[in-house]
């Protein structure tokens, strides 16, 4: 009914805007609930760290749908470049500073993009922060701010992990 | 140290074109340092530059930038390309990312197998005038302004000019149904900044051939 841009979802109706494209969205609300950075620079390094998170990303969501006899390989290389390629890179972040959040010393989206990606990897792998000591911190710290917390808890709008059973119905839709 | 931001990557158009348009759009002269071999790429990676291991890489006000996205945000922003508040950014984004998806896809085309060229080719055609171009006529024609948003040159115009020119490029006629973009096309190849940048001679890159793919393939060890 021409509510989608691109003919694509994620679609987020908001502020009168019915918006597509989930780097926009996330770009908004952040800007819009303080959560990237106080000005330009802190701007680019929150936005250097969440695309490197989002190629993570891309790499664990495409896990379920890879065919049988490429899966364990495809595994073994996603957990790879999650532990030396993105979790060692902001372990170094963290150890540069000394500081509790990512960038600018607050809580920005980097940091809620950080701490989601760090529980879909354990999902995955549970001890993918096995050296990696600062971001076994980060992890507590991040999980008990309030808001947060809240959304780790049962009943909350937070979606369990894909269950491959479900790929098929997925497919169905977007295919 | 000259001031100039520098720009590392391969002699290509590749994943920093977006970045050299959007510097050459604002006026910004940029310097440049082209990969060539893998023991080039090997020793970047070993110094530390990286983040994550990976080019573009842009050396700008004191940062190593990595990442195109926050490249090109950050340039937007600096040189007031990024709209005039959160909504005409909001609109911004959208767009650039809508094209960035088509752009993907030319991206990708010269590593397509022999056998893939066609179908790919045909994708793209389908896309840029069933999905892309669409939505952009329609911005276009609905405000009757000169640019996507805001009335004003942002960072979404020099996006969609690099993707019609290159779209242009593999089907020459993509634009036929089109009249709003013609004359966008048009208007926007005059801004002064982007007229220099389309003369021969400026750091505009020609388009992929075969010893870029090779150069691609033999660097990044694909």
């Amino acid at each position: 009914d021409g509510s989608l841009l691109f003919q694509q979802l994620p679609m987020v109706e908001i502020d009168g805007m019915k918006m597509v494209q989930t780097r926009a969205i996330l770009g908004y609300i952040a800007a819009k609930y303080n959560l990237y950075g106080k000005d330009l620079k802190e701007r680019a390094l929150i936005d250097m760290y969440t695309e490197g998170l989002m190629d993570l990303n891309e790499l664990l969501i495409r896990y379920p749908g890879q065919p049988a006899n490429e899966k364990e390989q495809y595994f073994a290389s996603m957990m790879d470049k999650a532990a030396n390629r993105y979790f060692q890179a902001f372990e170094k972040v963290l150890k540069d500073h000394g500081q509790d959040f990512l960038v600018g010393n607050r809580l920005s989206r980097a940091d809620v993009q950080l701490l989601e990606i760090i529980l879909m990897t354990e999902e995955y792998k549970p001890d993918i922060l096995g050296k990696f000591p600062l971001l076994q911190s980060f992890k507590a710290r991040i999980s008990n701010i309030p808001t947060i917390k809240k959304f780790l808890q049962p009943g909350s709008q937070r979606k369990p992990l894909l269950d491959e059973k479900d790929l098929p119905k997925v497919l169905a839709i977007f295919y | 140290m000259s001031g100039k931001p520098r720009l590392t990557y391969l002699n290509g158009r590749g994943r920093m074109e977006p970045v050299r348009w959007l510097l050459a759009a604002a006026g910004v002269e940029f310097e440049e340092v082209f990969l060539e071999t893998r023991e080039q790429y090997e020793k970047l990676i070993k110094g530390g530059s990286l983040m994550f291991q990976q080019v573009p890489l842009v050396e700008i006000d004191g940062m190593k930038m990595v990442q195109t996205r926050a490249i090109l945000s950050y340039i937007a922003g600096k040189y007031n390309l990024y709209g005039k508040d959160l909504k005409e950014r909001a609109l911004i984004d959208m767009y650039v990312e809508g094209i960035a998806d088509l752009m993907q896809m030319i991206l990708m085309f010269p590593f397509s197998p022999p056998d893939a060229k066609e179908k790919n080719l045909n994708a793209i055609k389908e896309k840029a005038t069933n999905r892309y171009f669409p939505v952009f006529e329609k911005v276009l024609k609905q405000h009757g302004q000169d640019f996507l948003v805001g009335n004003k040159l942002s960072w979404a115009d020099v996006q969609l000019i690099e993707a019609i020119l290159a779209v242009e490029e593999k089907i020459p006629a993509v634009l036929s149904g089109f009249p709003q973009l013609q004359a966008f096309k048009i208007k926007i190849s005059n801004v002064p900044t982007i007229k220099k940048f389309l003369q021969p001679g400026s750091p505009r890159k020609p388009p992929p051939d075969e010893r870029y793919v090779e150069t691609v393939l033999k660097v990044f060890k694909v």
